[in-house]
Formats: C-alpha cells, sequence, structure tokens
C-alpha cells in the first residue's frame, strides 16, 4: 500500500485497525475522481526574521506572539510564507457527491487532505532545495491555527502573499479558507540543521485525537 | 470619446503600478490605496511618467479600494477615490501631451469568494463595486477598468455595478493560467460569452502571464471574441531573488513580444506586474506605426457557466428536462415541501446521464417562483457545471434568475407575441443570454412549416432591434402530437430544416411531445428523436434517463460521423453490457439482506430488497432484517471496529433498500409512519457542512425526518424554521472555534424563543465541556451518539 492512501486511512480514523476491501476500493475510486478536478497551486516569499526580546517574531509587517510559533522558529533568521491549495474543483466535487453518496464524500475529503499534504510537502523540498543552497535548513512548516499561533495571523499571511490573486485562496469572515483545500503557513529557515524536529501533528498538544499520527 | 478610437487605431495602457510602489518603499501587505492620501507626489509621478512614456489610458491608484478589502479608518473610500482620480489629472496636467490621455478607475477583485463557494453574497459584491465606482464617475474618470479578476461570478457582479450605476464605457480583463482557465475554472469561450451579453466595450488578459505565455490564450480570444482584445501581460513570470519578487522580462523583449500581440489582433495593450515607464516606452516606440488589425465579428452560439462552455451548431446538444413540475407527481410534491435535496439530485441524475445543459422550470401555481428559482439556479451552481435554461413565464422570474446565474444562460423563452418579444428581450439585452423562440403569436401556432418560419423571421427581425443577433436566438418550431395532428411531424421537420438551413440559425425542441396520447411513446420518441437531428436539430429537450433517447442519440452521433472513432458510443453501450452481467440475479440469491447493509453494497441491498418484497410485508423486512442489520453496524461504530466509511456504506446500502420498501407502502396506498422532524443545519459563518451531513444521512435511515437548513445558517432561521414546523429538536454544527461564537449565538436565541426545543452540537473543535460552555443540551462526539440521542429523546 502506498504512503498516501496510507494517509487517506488515517485521516478517516482508522488508528492502527486495518481498512476493508469496500473502503480501499473507494480509496481508489476517489483519489481517481480527484485527479480530473485538482488544480495544485502554491506561492511563497522569503522575509527575513526578527525577534523582539519578548520573544515576538516579526515577519515583514506582521508581528507575532505564540509560544508555540516561537519554539517552532528557534535559531531562525529567515522565513518562508507559504500558501498552497488543490483548488476550488475539489470542493465542488464534495460538494456534489454529498448529495448521491455520503460515504464517497467523506472519502473524497480524507483522500483530498492527504494529497494536499503530500502537495505541500514537495513544494517545501523545493524551497528547502533552495535554501540549502545559502547553507540553510527548513524547520517544520507551522500554520495559523496550530498551538497558540492564532489563526487571525491568517489574513497577514494571506494579504502579504497576496494568495487571492495569485493561488485563489480567499478567506471567509470566520477565517475559513475557500478552497477548503488549502494550506497557509510558515517556514522558518535558519543556519543549523536540527534531526529530531518533530512535524506538525505530532507537535500538537491534542494528545488523544484519534487521527494522530505518532500514537498509531 | 475614447470609444471612437477604440478598435480604430491602437491604445496604449499604462504598466505596472505596485512594483513601482514598493521600490519607493510600500511595504508588502500594506494598502497600496493609503498612498493617495499620505504619497500624492509619488502616485503622481508614476502617473506622469507612464504619459510621457506614451500611454494613452492610465490607471488610477484605486485596485483595492472596495469597501470589502480596503478598511482604513484614516481614509474614507470616498477621499482615496477622489484623490486617485484626482493625481492622474494632474499628471496629465502636468505631462502637457498633445493627445488624448484617458483616465481609467482600476476595479480588482474584492480578495472574497462569492457564494455557494464563499461566504460572500452576490448583492454585497455589487454592492461595493457599486459605491467606488459612483465615487469614480462623479471624480471624473473617462472609463472603467475591471481587471485582474479570477472568477467569473465576480466579474457579472462588476460589471452589472458599472452598468446600472454609471454611463461609462467598460473595460474588463481577467487572469488565466496556463490551463487558459480561470482560477474558479472558466475557460475563455465561457468568459467572452459571458462579458459580450453583458455588453461590455473591451475585453481581455492581464497579469498571471508574461507576455510569452499568454499568446496561445490570446489566439483563442481572436477565435471566439467579436469585441476588441486587450492585453496586459506582466514582465515575465514571477521569480524571487533574496526574498524579493521579481520580474526579469527586459523593455526590448517584453515591446518585441507585443509587437506581435498587436500583429496577431489585440488593439489595447499596456502592462501589467513587473513592468515600468521604460516598457512601455519601448511598447510604444515599437508598436506605434502598427495598423491595428479590424475587430471581427464571430457567430458561435454559446451557453456557459463559470466551468462549462456548450456551443450549439456541431451535432446536437441534449437539454435534460426532468426539472420540471409539469406531469410529475413527485417533482411537485419536492417543490411543494421545499425538498431542495430531490431538485438537485434530478440535475445530478441527468448529467451523469449524459445532458450538456439542464432545463429549470420550477413553476407551480401555488409557490413563490422568483424565490424558488434564484435558490434552485443557485444551488444548481453548487452541484454541476452543466449549463442552464431558465425555463419561465415570469418575466419577473426570468430576470431575478438572469441576474443571479453564473455565465451565459439559456433562456425558456420568447414567442412571436408582441407582449412576449416587449417583456422578454430587453433583459436578453442587459444579461445576454441564448433564447429560446417558439413559433407562435396572437393567432396560435402556424399548421403550415411556412407560417412558422415566417413567424421565426419575425423573431429575428425584432431582436435584432435590440442588438441581440441571430447566433443568441434558438428557434423551437414546435412539436404537435400526430395523435390529433397527423401531419404534425411532417411539418415540425420541414419548419425544422427550413429554419437550420435556410434562415442559419440553430434550433431546439421539446422531442416528446410528438407521441402525446399514443401508447408505447418511446418508441415514438425516440425515432422521431433521430429524424429531428437529421433535419437539424441542433438541441432536444429530452429525458437523459430514457434509454431509447439516448440510443437515439448515440446512434445518430456514430453514424453520422459525428462521434470520432464512434468513441462515445463504444464507451456508452460496452458500459451498460457489463452492468448487467454484473447484477445478474445468481450473485443476488448467495447474500442475504443483513449482509449486504453491512457490507455497504448499495445495488445488492436494492436488488435483495426487491425480491423480498414479493414474499413479506415491507414492514416486516424493515423491523427483522434492515434495523438488526444498522444496528449491528452502530454497535461496530462505537466499539470501534467499524469506521466512518463503512458506516455510511451500509447507510447509503439501507437507504437504498428503504427507497424500495418505500415505493412498495405508498403503491399498496398505505399511509407511511409519521416521522419525528429534525432541523440539522451549519452555523452562520460556517461554509463547511460535510459533519452535517453526515449526521443527516444518518438520521434518515433512523426514520427521522430531517430538515436541512444548509450551511452558514443564521440564528433567526433556525428559529423560524423551528417555529414554523414545530420541531423539538436541532442539531447544530461547527467547525472552526470562530464559528462556535454562531453556535452559542443560535442556542441563546432558541432558548429565549423556543424554550421547549433540544439543542444536540457537534464540529471538529468541540468538547463536552465548551458544549456545556455554550449551553447546549447534547454534545454528539461522533454522528451515531446523535442518533442514540435523538431516538431517545423523540421515540422515548
Amino acid at each position: 500500500m502506498d504512503q498516501i492512501t496510507r494517509e487517506a486511512i488515517r485521516y478517516l480514523g482508522y488508528g492502527r485497525n486495518a481498512a476493508d476491501d469496500q473502503t480501499l476500493m473507494l480509496i481508489k475510486d476517489s483519489f481517481e475522481s480527484l485527479r480530473s478536478v485538482v488544480g495544485s497551486k502554491s506561492v511563497c516569499r522569503i522575509f527575513d526574521l526578527q525577534w523582539k526580546d519578548d520573544g515576538t517574531v516579526i515577519i515583514g509587517t506582521m508581528e507575532v506572539k505564540s509560544r508555540s510559533l516561537g519554539r517552532n522558529l528557534r535559531g531562525c533568521d529567515r522565513i518562508v510564507l507559504f500558501g498552497a491549495t488543490l483548488g476550488i474543483g475539489v470542493d465542488r466535487l464534495i460538494a456534489r457527491v454529498s448529495l448521491t453518496d455520503m460515504a464517497k464524500a467523506v472519502v473524497l475529503q480524507a483522500c483530498a487532505a492527504a494529497l494536499l499534504e503530500e502537495y505541500c510537502d514537495q513544494c517545501q523540498e523545493k524551497i528547502a532545495e533552495e535554501m540549502r543552497t545559502e547553507g540553510r535548513y527548513l524547520r517544520p512548516r507551522f500554520s495559523p491555527g496550530y498551538g497558540d499561533f492564532s489563526i487571525s495571523c491568517q489574513k497577514d499571511v494571506m494579504q502579504m502573499l497576496d494568495c487571492a490573486k495569485t493561488i485563489g485562496i480567499t478567506m471567509t469572515d470566520g477565517f475559513m479558507m475557500s478552497p477548503s483545500k488549502s494550506v497557509t503557513a510558515v517556514i522558518g529557515a535558519a543556519l543549523t540543521d536540527t534531526k529530531c524536529h518533530t512535524h506538525g501533528c505530532e507537535c500538537c498538544e491534542k494528545k488523544d485525537c484519534q487521527y494522530r499520527r505518532d500514537t498509531l | 470619446m475614447i470609444l471612437e478610437d477604440l478598435g480604430k487605431k491602437l491604445l496604449f495602457f499604462d504598466g505596472g503600478m505596485g512594483t513601482l510602489l514598493q521600490e519607493k518603499g510600500l511595504k508588502p501587505g500594506e494598502l497600496p490605496e493609503t498612498w493617495n492620501i499620505s504619497h500624492p507626489e509619488e502616485i503622481i509621478g508614476i502617473h506622469q511618467s507612464y504619459i510621457e512614456a506614451g500611454s494613452d489610458i492610465i490607471l488610477t491608484n484605486t485596485f483595492g479600494a472596495n469597501a470589502l478589502k480596503f478598511h482604513d479608518e484614516s481614509c474614507p473610500l470616498k477621499a482615496v477615490v477622489e484623490a486617485a482620480v484626482g493625481h492622474a489629472r494632474e499628471a496629465i496636467a502636468r505631462a502637457g501631451v498633445k493627445r488624448n490621455v484617458y483616465v481609467a478607475l482600476d476595479v480588482g477583485p474584492t480578495g472574497k469568494l462569492l457564494k455557494p463557494m464563499g461566504d460572500l453574497d452576490f448583492e454585497a459584491a455589487y454592492d461595493a463595486f457599486k459605491e467606488v465606482m459612483i465615487y469614480g464617475e462623479a471624480a471624473g474618470v473617462n472609463l472603467i477598468h475591471i481587471e485582474t479578476m479570477s472568477d467569473t461570478y465576480e466579474i457579472k457582479a462588476a460589471v452589472l455595478a458599472a452598468k446600472e450605476n454609471t454611463k461609462l464605457p467598460v473595460f474588463v480583463t481577467a487572469i488565466f493560467d496556463e490551463r487558459r482557465k480561470l482560477l474558479t475554472g472558466a475557460d475563455v469561450p465561457a468568459v467572452i460569452s459571458m462579458l459580450e451579453g453583458l455588453r461590455v466595450d473591451a475585453v481581455g488578459m492581464n497579469c498571471g502571464m508574461g507576455p510569452e505565455q499568454m499568446l496561445p490564450v490570446l489566439e483563442e480570444f481572436l477565435t471566439y471574441s467579436s469585441l476588441p482584445l486587450i492585453i496586459k501581460p506582466n514582465a515575465g513570470l514571477p521569480k524571487q531573488r533574496d526574498g524579493e519578487t521579481y520580474y526579469d522580462v527586459l523593455p526590448a523583449e517584453f515591446a518585441e513580444t507585443m509587437k506581435l500581440v498587436v500583429e496577431k489582433g489585440a488593439v489595447v495593450i499596456g502592462g501589467c506586474c513587473g513592468t515600468t515607464p521604460a516598457h512601455i516606452r519601448k511598447m510604444v516606440e515599437l508598436c506605434r506605426g502598427i495598423e491595428v488589425k479590424p475587430v471581427t465579428t464571430k457567430s458561435f452560439t454559446v451557453v456557459s457557466s463559470y466551468g462549462q462552455t456548450v456551443f450549439l451548431g456541431t451535432g446536437s446538444k441534449i437539454i435534460g428536462e426532468r426539472i420540471n413540475p409539469t406531469g410529475k407527481k413527485k417533482f411537485r410534491q419536492a417543490l411543494k415541501e421545499h425538498d431542495m435535496d430531490f431538485i438537485l439530485k434530478e440535475g445530478i441524475m441527468q448529467e451523469d446521464c449524459g445532458a450538456h445543459i439542464l432545463d429549470v422550470n420550477v413553476g407551480l401555481p401555488d409557490i413563490d417562483e422568483t424565490a424558488m428559482m434564484k435558490e434552485v439556479v443557485t444551488k444548481l451552481q453548487s452541484v454541476t457545471s452543466l449549463p442552464l435554461q431558465i425555463d419561465t413565464v415570469d418575466a419577473k422570474a426570468m430576470e431575478a434568475a438572469l441576474r443571479l446565474y453564473n455565465g451565459k444562460a439559456m433562456v425558456n423563452s420568447v414567442s412571436g407575441k408582441q407582449e412576449s418579444m416587449d417583456a422578454v428581450f430587453p433583459l436578453i439585452q442587459k444579461y445576454g443570454g441564448v433564447l429560446v423562440a417558439l413559433t407562435l403569436d396572437e393567432d396560435g401556432i402556424p399548421d403550415t412549416a411556412e407560417g412558422r418560419v415566417r413567424i421565426a423571421e419575425k423573431i429575428i427581425r425584432e431582436a435584432q432591434k435590440y442588438g441581440i443577433e441571430k447566433k443568441d436566438l434558438v428557434i423551437d418550431v414546435l412539436a404537435m402530437t400526430i395523435s390529433s395532428e397527423p401531419r404534425g411531424a411532417i411539418i415540425t421537420l420541414e419548419a425544422l430544416r427550413r429554419v437550420r438551413y435556410e434562415l442559419g440559425v440553430n434550433t431546439v425542441l421539446g422531442v416528446s411531445n410528438i407521441s402525446f396520447g399514443l401508447p408505447k411513446r418511446p418508441v415514438i420518441n425516440s425515432n422521431f428523436y433521430t429524424m429531428a437531428m437529421q433535419n437539424g436539430l441542433s438541441a432536444g429537450i429530452i429525458n437523459p434517463a430514457s434509454e431509447d433517447m439516448m440510443k437515439s442519440y448515440d446512434a445518430y452521433h456514430a453514424l453520422m460521423n459525428l462521434d470520432e472513432n464512434c468513441s462515445r458510443y463504444i464507451a456508452r453501450h460496452t458500459e451498460l453490457k457489463e452492468q448487467v452481467s454484473a447484477s445478474t440475479p445468481a450473485t443476488v440469491h448467495e447474500m442475504t439482506l443483513k449482509a449486504a447493509i453491512e457490507k455497504g453494497i448499495k445495488e445488492e441491498a436494492r436488488q435483495i430488497t426487491m425480491q423480498m418484497v414479493k414474499e413479506k410485508a415491507p414492514l416486516d423486512i424493515i423491523d427483522e432484517h434492515l434495523i438488526p442489520a444498522l444496528d449491528f453496524v452502530g454497535k461496530g461504530f462505537e466499539k470501534g471496529t467499524v469506521f466512518l466509511p463503512q458506516l455510511l456504506m451500509s447507510a447509503e446500502a439501507a437507504k437504498a433498500a428503504f427507497a424500495v420498501l418505500k415505493e412498495q407502502i405508498s403503491a399498496a396506498g398505505q399511509l407511511e409512519e409519521k416521522k419525528e422532524k429534525v432541523i440539522l443545519a451549519t452555523v452562520k459563518g460556517d461554509i463547511h457542512d460535510i459533519g452535517k451531513n453526515i449526521v443527516k444521512v444518518l438520521l434518515e435511515n433512523y426514520g427521522f425526518d430531517v430538515i436541512d437548513l444548509g450551511k452558514d445558517v443564521p440564528p433567526e432561521t433556525v428559529l423560524e424554521a423551528v417555529k414554523k414546523q414545530n420541531v423539538r429538536l436541532v442539531g447544530l454544527s461547527a467547525l472552526m472555534t470562530t464559528t462556535v461564537v454562531s453556535m452559542e449565538e443560535t442556542i441563546r436565541l432558541l432558548r429565549k424563543e423556543a424554550p421547549k426545543c433540544k439543542v444536540m452540537v457537534g464540529g471538529a473543535v468541540l468538547n463536552q465541556e465548551y458544549a456545556d460552555m455554550i449551553g447546549a443540551d447534547f454534545y454528539g462526539k461522533d454522528a451515531m451518539q446523535s442518533v442514540y440521542y435523538a431516538q431517545e429523546l423523540l421515540n422515548g
């Protein structure tokens, strides 16, 4: 079984359990349906990272005070603002399938989430390569809404990346992104590499989450 | 004045504004429009340098100046727009050039996505554009330039705002990507057809790509557009260096490609991101002497939506007729009960069967047709990208639908009656559309082909008075039943042929009228359909779920070399064979209903149930087989041996079985058991409703009548539904912490106004503690918990 199918199964809440054949078929079918509607796009911008004495970080015009972000960015002097989306076609497909087959809608949702993560990883790998040429190493990406990194910062990140124009991510008044399969994040870059840095899911404080990766 | 020059001589736009402002110190994220107030000299200076470089049209620094994007306490919007226009005028005065220089009000997108995919109301977007456009016209701009657009719907709101509130010429450019599409999915002909329908003055593209990359898109524009073409590329694709975005196509290279752009046929050119006065100067120097290619008129008949374009004229197209209450009991009932799911599923079903366009008729004597039409059109456009045919005799409903429709709609219909033409043509003139014209007039339907052709000619002539061209008319020569009109088919076919080939206009027919009153209607219908296609039928309004009709369709296109390599025919008819063999009864008997539901195999569950009803009473099947199977799966889900997809597959399988039983019960004339009602809603501000939909499927399975209010539902709407339907249980869903606030607000309102109603809540960010805090009666950790709570409360 490939990695992305395993991720989709995790998003479906299977935990350590094996998925049954019917579900596996639905997953395969869902990835196929998604292929024709996905239009992945990404954008990034690199800034110098400045620190204030109280731990506040300054990224361009944005100032953020967040303990969990501070921890994530420890040792960094540059920062990448990053945005990525699978496009609005995915939402349209899920809306449509929700009317006729809820099981597939749920599986599509999980598969799209897995695709988005994979796409973000690929984008990040490219950025990492570029940064390595200037001797810098990337930290795991960190999104507004993780830990105490306020979701309201999503607005600033999107504005600085001009997301609506460049890749078509917009935000509702309630800070929801549309297309829903979208990510905004910051990625710290430092002159030193840390091997044992924990990734997004594992550093979350919600330890009893049924989707959690490191307990599976 | 600019309209006199447009298309006759080459007009030069200016270049980038943002890039230059950044060089002068504008920070990322800072609103450039505030500089109209805080840095007037810089703005005037930029305009002046473009005029001196040769620009004929300069864009005001108002790209993001709309109430949705621009919030700055210290600079009111009106002052910003006035200052911006003033700076442009001042720059013209300072430059002192002899030629005419025009000031265009620059209007960019709101940065929000419109409903149904986003949370911005169409009319709210319209209002935001309207405000700035009124300021702009009052301040003295010469035209409005709507640019950098990514969504046809938002473009439509902006164009309508400009047309309805100002007298200014309107130019529109959008961003296309390498797939030659907008970010929201529209292709070039979709954008052009909508904008031609809305009667803008020039169209084209800007931003997104460099001049090289724009060439293929430009070709497509030239193929389909009858309007003057605007091209405003970036100085190449964006690149990054030291964290800064830059563009590396230099002025000389930029100008060379722009020369090619003009030679191909663009008549208004300029630059976007990364272009500077140096780019514009080189471009003007190199292109000034070139004579513009005349803009040519195209005659494609195009119907479009945000994501699909249908060309009428090659082969025949299928217009699905099922969204229409005439003669359909279930559909009538769905309209009366506001069963939106039923209506939407009819749409999806027809698309799956192969329809190209969906007819939408929701007229019933006792419902508010305008409101229903608006709702159905909007909701259909959130689940299917097929273009729609707005079918109504009510001009008010027609206008409301045309206004809200995302794309260029087909409209059904106008007739040769003066009254009808007087009512319908102005709507098409304003909103655009491909109009179905019925060949009947004050004297009724002529009983000769000649008579019908005459009326078609009259309609075409009258339409021209409104500037509606032949390409936007589709003539319906009307099929009359042969049971009362023996020569009905012969007359219709002759009229069809003459209209199509002598008048050169596309045609449409409601095909199945031909057999009214006869037995085995599909036999007559499908043969007549073939004959009609053979005689020039551009589009048939048919039932795409009818196998006979689709066989005729597929065979005709294969026979007439309209189906390359017979690939459509082979794909559709090979598949059919496989389906039949997969559902042979042999496999059915090997499985019990219980097993089929537990495994979640829909088709098996349906087939087995059909077998079972021959021997067993429906209610016994429910009690002895269905319910135990559902309980088994539900328990498994609780124990963690069955997971969400399986739970839902079982639910869908059970639903298929229930559908068979329901039919059996109503066929036997029995009344269904009265069901308890439950209201479900995703709260205001929340636009993701998958959680709510999961709960809905399960509740329905367990025999509840779910009233689904949808997503982004205001507290007042929930309350209103609770009171009106006298409901005892409401389920609310919220995905994010930011929207739980609306959940709390809804609960507060219900407590006050409907204290007897219980509220259960669920959603990703909720937990028991949080649910208690906002005063919910029950927190559903997962979908099954909600079912158990509803059972305990209502079936108790």
